[in-house]
């Protein structure tokens, strides 16, 4: 087998493995998984940015947010049907991956950071501003009754999952299909070096602009989805906290791996679970595994596992 | 014999803050053949080429490259037009393998179909013995490997202009023999400009020289030509007629 087929059928069989899941699963856990899907979509675009690229951004939740707002405010004030919502939330996670890529990519390491961490809180402040939409901290229930796609109820434990899944999945394989392309090889130059990419004729500017879209656009499809199935949209989401999220997902679960981010959000989210149901100074101990996993696993879960076991993961 | 200038440089020049790396250079390199650009340590010769191929932004001047004027143009969009560099201090994707390496060379420079890329990247890496290290990750190569690799990547590129930047500093005693018997395997299809401070490489393989010093041409000729003049003599002595 060859190492692109082996990369295929690792797709493929995770994908499967997640639906046989659902049946399997007790409902408590595939409730759980659902959520973890449309995170790990958000996992999976922030990764693509640093894992593969080497942008370290702060503040990806205004990707998020954009997606989840763009998607809510239109289903909430204006009506739209959940496919048109979610279409909306696509066109505004774009509008604004555009305009910051423009903007952060004249910087550089710290200051990228620096500034998009700007931009994602100028964000979060808008959205407290215009409070009287959008509810600011306090949020806004999607309701029930809206959240059908034709016969499919969102709001049911399968269709939310099969919809979670779905997804995921969408996301899943155009990561495996970009990384694998000459536009990821590229990335991953510049990510290596950028200038040596520039020598040999790459348009880094360009490179970069385009993988912040394609990670602004799936964050912000996360959120979107994040909104829909789950019924809520909330400041909360644009804070910082939420910028901080997908980096620790990534890196625990492993940068520049395509299935890195699935597995740093199901460990992060099991952790915080299991660790806040045995005390309540839960950060205590999932910040004690994190330090664990920091020193004795620096590439991340599946960085790990590519360095030990499986060379070819991509 | 009608020369034709690949490239050509007129009043080029660089300051840095107060200091003038480069002063008002007329240039022009000769298409097909190896010139070797040589001159004593902090003469400008890397600022210089780093003029010719976008990398350092020039202070003043124009550059001419197929008779265009590429002054305006980015790094990236010179490299597109047939030129390749190597820089004096290594400059490789230390994660990747070394086919990874040149494979990114190979995909910007040519239109290759997928399953043609390996062959291809096989062939350069025969080309600098290097193709029994293909899996190797690049990091873990000696510094002498490093610098093979690194000219690799510029032979992927196919260059009509190859710029070397010391290419044979770190290469041991064969493998600059080695490295000599390419670039002149090259030249006729491919123009060479090459920074070089090993004078038996100089003597060994350029057509033509020039010197450059205190960031100006001092003096341009054959191999015998700079080897008598008085004043290319001095510079690299260290000593100045009127000091
Ligand atoms: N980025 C920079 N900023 C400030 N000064 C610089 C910069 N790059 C080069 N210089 C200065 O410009 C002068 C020319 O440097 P350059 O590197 O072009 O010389 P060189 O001929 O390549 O020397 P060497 O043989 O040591 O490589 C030197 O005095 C150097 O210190
Ligand atoms: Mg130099």
């Amino acid at each position: 087998m060859t190492d692109i087929q082996r990369s295929n059928w690792l797709h493929i069989g995770v994908v499967i493995a997640l639906a046989c899941s659902f049946f399997i699963l007790p409902e408590y856990h595939s409730g759980n998984l659902a959520r973890i899907l449309v995170l790990a979509v958000y996992a999976m675009g922030y990764n693509l940015l640093f894992g593969y690229t080497g942008l370290l951004s702060l503040g990806h939740a205004l990707f998020f947010a954009a997606g989840m707002y763009g998607l809510g405010l239109a289903m909430q004030f204006f009506d739209f049907n959940p496919i048109a919502a979610v279409i909306a939330g696509l066109i505004l996670a774009l509008v604004v991956s555009i305009c910051v890529g423009f903007l952060a990519l004249r910087t550089t390491g710290v200051a990228f950071m620096i500034v998009t961490l700007m931009f994602a809180q100028a964000g979060y402040l808008t959205i407290l501003y215009f409070g009287e939409y959008t509810r600011g901290d306090e949020g806004f229930v999607i309701q029930q009754a809206d959240r059908m796609v034709g016969m499919i109820d969102l709001t049911s434990p399968m269709g939310r999952f099969f919809t979670a899944l779905l997804l995921f999945a969408i996301c899943f394989f155009i990561i495996a299909y970009i990384v694998r392309s000459g536009f990821g090889l590229a990335l991953v130059a510049i990510r290596e070096n950028e200038e040596r990419a520039t020598m040999l004729g790459y348009d880094v500017m360009r490179l970069k602009l385009q993988a912040v879209v394609i990670s602004g656009v799936m964050s912000g499809s996360a959120g979107a989805a994040y909104a829909l199935l789950f019924g809520y949209a909330g400041a909360t989401f644009a804070t910082v906290q939420y910028s901080i999220f997908p980096l620790l997902w990534v890196l625990l679960g492993g940068a520049g791996v395509t299935i890195g981010p699935l597995i740093g959000t199901i460990f992060m989210f099991y952790l915080i679970d299991y660790s806040s149901a045995i005390t309540p100074a839960y950060m205590l101990i999932a910040g004690l595994a994190l330090v664990l996993l920091t020193l004795f696993a620096p590439q991340g879960l599946a960085g790990e596992l590519r360095r030990r076991f499986l060379p070819w993961l991509p | 014999m009608a020369s034709v200038m690949i490239l050509e440089t007129k009043g080029l020049s660089k300051s840095f803050g107060g200091l003038q790396a480069n002063t008002d250079i007329d240039f022009k390199l000769q298409e097909g053949l190896i010139t070797a650009l040589i001159g004593p340590n902090g003469a400008g010769k890397t600022t210089f080429v780093g003029m010719l191929c976008g990398r350092i932004p020039a202070t003043s001047g124009q550059v001419f490259f197929n008779g265009e004027n590429i002054s305006a143009l980015p790094a990236h969009q010179r490299i597109r037009l047939g030129i390749a560099y190597t820089f004096q201090i290594t400059s490789i994707f230390p994660g990747l393998s070394v086919a990874g390496n040149v494979e990114l060379s190979l995909r910007r420079a040519q239109k290759l179909k997928t399953k043609d890329i390996g062959a291809a990247v096989q062939k350069v890496l025969a080309q600098v013995n290097l193709s029994d290290r293909a899996d190797q990750v690049a990091k873990d190569l000696s510094y002498g490997h490093q610098r093979i690799l690194e000219i690799a990547m510029g032979l992927a590129q196919d260059p009509k202009l190859f710029i070397l930047d010391e290419p044979t500093q770190g290469l041991s005693e064969s493998e600059v023999e080695e490295f000599i018997a390419l670039i002149k395997s090259l030249a006729g299809d491919t123009t060479i400009l090459l920074i070089e401070h090993n004078m038996d490489v100089v003597m060994k393989s350029a057509d033509h020289i020039a010197v450059l010093n205190f960031g100006e041409l001092l003096a341009e000729g054959t191999p015998a030509e700079i080897r008598e003049n008085k004043s290319v003599q001095s510079a690299y002595l260290g000593t100045s007629e009127d000091a």
